[in-house]
């Protein structure tokens, strides 16, 4: 099954991978999860690669949140199911940049 | 007419600043990489339009930009790992990863004296070959080495430097434990110099496989050993290409000379009224004539008495002159950073610094007059200057 997620990015990644717009809506393959998601994302825009997680270990880069529907997931597991507004395309997975880090 | 292109790198982007042989009218574009610190830009001797710019944030780390036109348009370098489907460069010029099985993943000090993981965290400085315009080198922090081949596509550690052993003995400053000089020798290729806060100077003599600590002669009271073989806070060093086997340093305090490449080095401060700076460079056709701007104290870092002097000897230290003309001399503040003094190569050679307050002063007299180019960019992380046909 494939699902069409909304990916909200901060302004300095979407200068990066040269996006227009606040959003991106990537496909993913299977479960709707971070983990996929962001395999997603990094694989439409390589150039974000290590600028979110690390390359190798893939932790959250520690001033980078995750939000969806209200609730922070920045601690939850890469490999829990994400919202399901946010599997349905209906709300956007945000991509945050933490409020200390620029 | 030779024309000269100033390569500045700022806490929130970068800017190039250009002008003809005449260093009067000046030309500022950018920002470029808004938003980001750009901890260094340097061109490639061989070819200068290709200019490498090390862009980071503690947000999303370290990006590597590059330019083949001088600066106008930039892009990341491509990986192994082929283009994106709209055609865009793979992220893999941002991957930075120790080589552990070369050389252990090891602990260094901290600032409390515990050990501490090394952790890759950002580029410091690139130091493009004198030979090969996709051959770069970078100077990391947590300090190490790095070169690449591919115009900075992928990176490989050259890990004999902190393999070396001593790396439980370096210690951050407090900017960090980076490496943040790359001098390579235009008489030896197979020479390199570096410098890290806080270990000191190594040499390599083998293309960077092997190297030595080169700090005999420095002493540091911030250490238990005041003369040990490595923990010494280096901040900056200079070389004149035509002098290679001199060098001057700007340690935390002290500014000191080499005669030796490296092996030995003596205080050169003399009459400076402080011996605590960052940068310090060489005039391009005087390899006697350096340069530096003290600074109060490692505690206060803005110039003493509120006036912003450049210093000048033209016998290689210990007779310095205070340059003043054309710079503020009452309720000045603001700190110099290690990479943001350079030179140019034109006949009169032009020095250029930039400050913490966003000024760009540029001398074209050797120092005897300053103007700033620019007056309010934000706090200036490094200067490099491009002399061009």
């Amino acid at each position: 099954m494939t699902s069409q997620v909304r990916v909200a990015l901060p302004q300095h990644l979407r200068t990066l991978a040269h996006i227009e717009g606040s959003e991106v809506v990537v496909e993913v393959e299977g479960p709707v999860t971070q983990r996929s998601v962001l395999d997603a994302l990094e694989a439409r825009y390589p150039m974000l690669r290590g600028t979110i997680r690390d390359h190798d270990t893939l932790k959250r880069r520690p001033f980078m949140r995750f939000f969806a529907c209200e609730e922070d997931l920045s601690h939850e597991s890469l490999d829990a199911p994400l919202p399901d507004p946010v599997a349905a395309g209906k709300e956007p997975f945000l991509v945050i940049g933490a409020i200390a880090g620029g | 007419m030779s024309k000269v292109r100033v390569l500045v790198g700022t806490r929130k982007g970068a800017f190039i600043l250009t002008a003809d042989g005449k260093r009067e009218k000046w030309d500022v574009s950018g920002p470029h990489f808004t938003g980001w610190e750009v901890f260094h830009m340097k061109g490639s001797p061989v070819n200068p339009d290709r200019i490498y710019a090390s862009q980071t944030s503690s947000w999303s780390g370290q990006v590597l930009q590059c330019s083949d036109d001088g600066g106008k348009t930039w892009y990341a370098p491509g990986g192994g790992i082929g283009k994106s489907p709209q055609g865009w460069p793979m992220g893999e010029s941002n991957r930075f990863v120790y080589d552990a099985t070369a050389a252990p993943l090891t602990t260094h000090q901290w600032y409390d004296g515990t050990q501490h993981p090394w952790e890759f965290k950002r580029v410091w400085h690139l130091e493009p070959s004198l030979t090969d315009a996709n051959t770069v080198y970078a100077g990391v922090e947590d300090a190490a080495i790095f070169r690449s081949t591919d115009g900075a596509h992928s990176w490989q550690e050259l890990s004999g430097l902190r393999g070396h052993g001593t790396g439980p003995k370096w210690q951050p400053g407090a900017g960090g434990m980076c490496l943040h000089t790359i001098i390579l020798d235009p008489s030896n290729p197979k020479r390199i110099y570096i410098a890290i806060s806080a270990a000191g100077a190594f040499r390599s003599d083998d293309g960077g496989e092997t190297w030595k600590p080169i700090n005999r002669g420095l002493r540091s009271q911030y250490i238990p050993d005041q003369d040990a073989e490595v923990g010494h806070c280096v901040h900056h060093i200079a070389m004149h290409p035509e002098k290679p086997g001199t060098l001057f340093m700007q340690k935390h305090w002290d500014v000191m000379r080499s005669d030796d490449a490296g092996d030995n080095w003596k205080e050169v401060s003399g009459n400076l009224p402080t011996d605590f700076g960052f940068v310090i460079d060489v005039h391009a056709h005087e390899p006697e004539t350096i340069y530096v701007v003290p600074i109060k104290s490692d505690s206060e870092h803005f110039p003493l008495d509120g006036a912003l002097r450049v210093y000048r000897s033209r016998s290689g230290g210990n007779e310095w002159e205070a340059l003043t003309k054309g710079l503020p001399q009452e309720n000045c503040y603001v700190n110099i950073l290690r990479d943001a003094m350079a030179v140019d190569r034109l006949d009169e050679c032009g020095i250029y610094f930039g400050t913490t307050g966003g000024q760009v002063y540029a001398s074209s007299d050797a120092g005897d007059s300053w103007k700033p180019i620019v007056r309010d960019l934000p706090p200036v992380l490094s200067v490099e200057v491009q002399t061009l046909p």
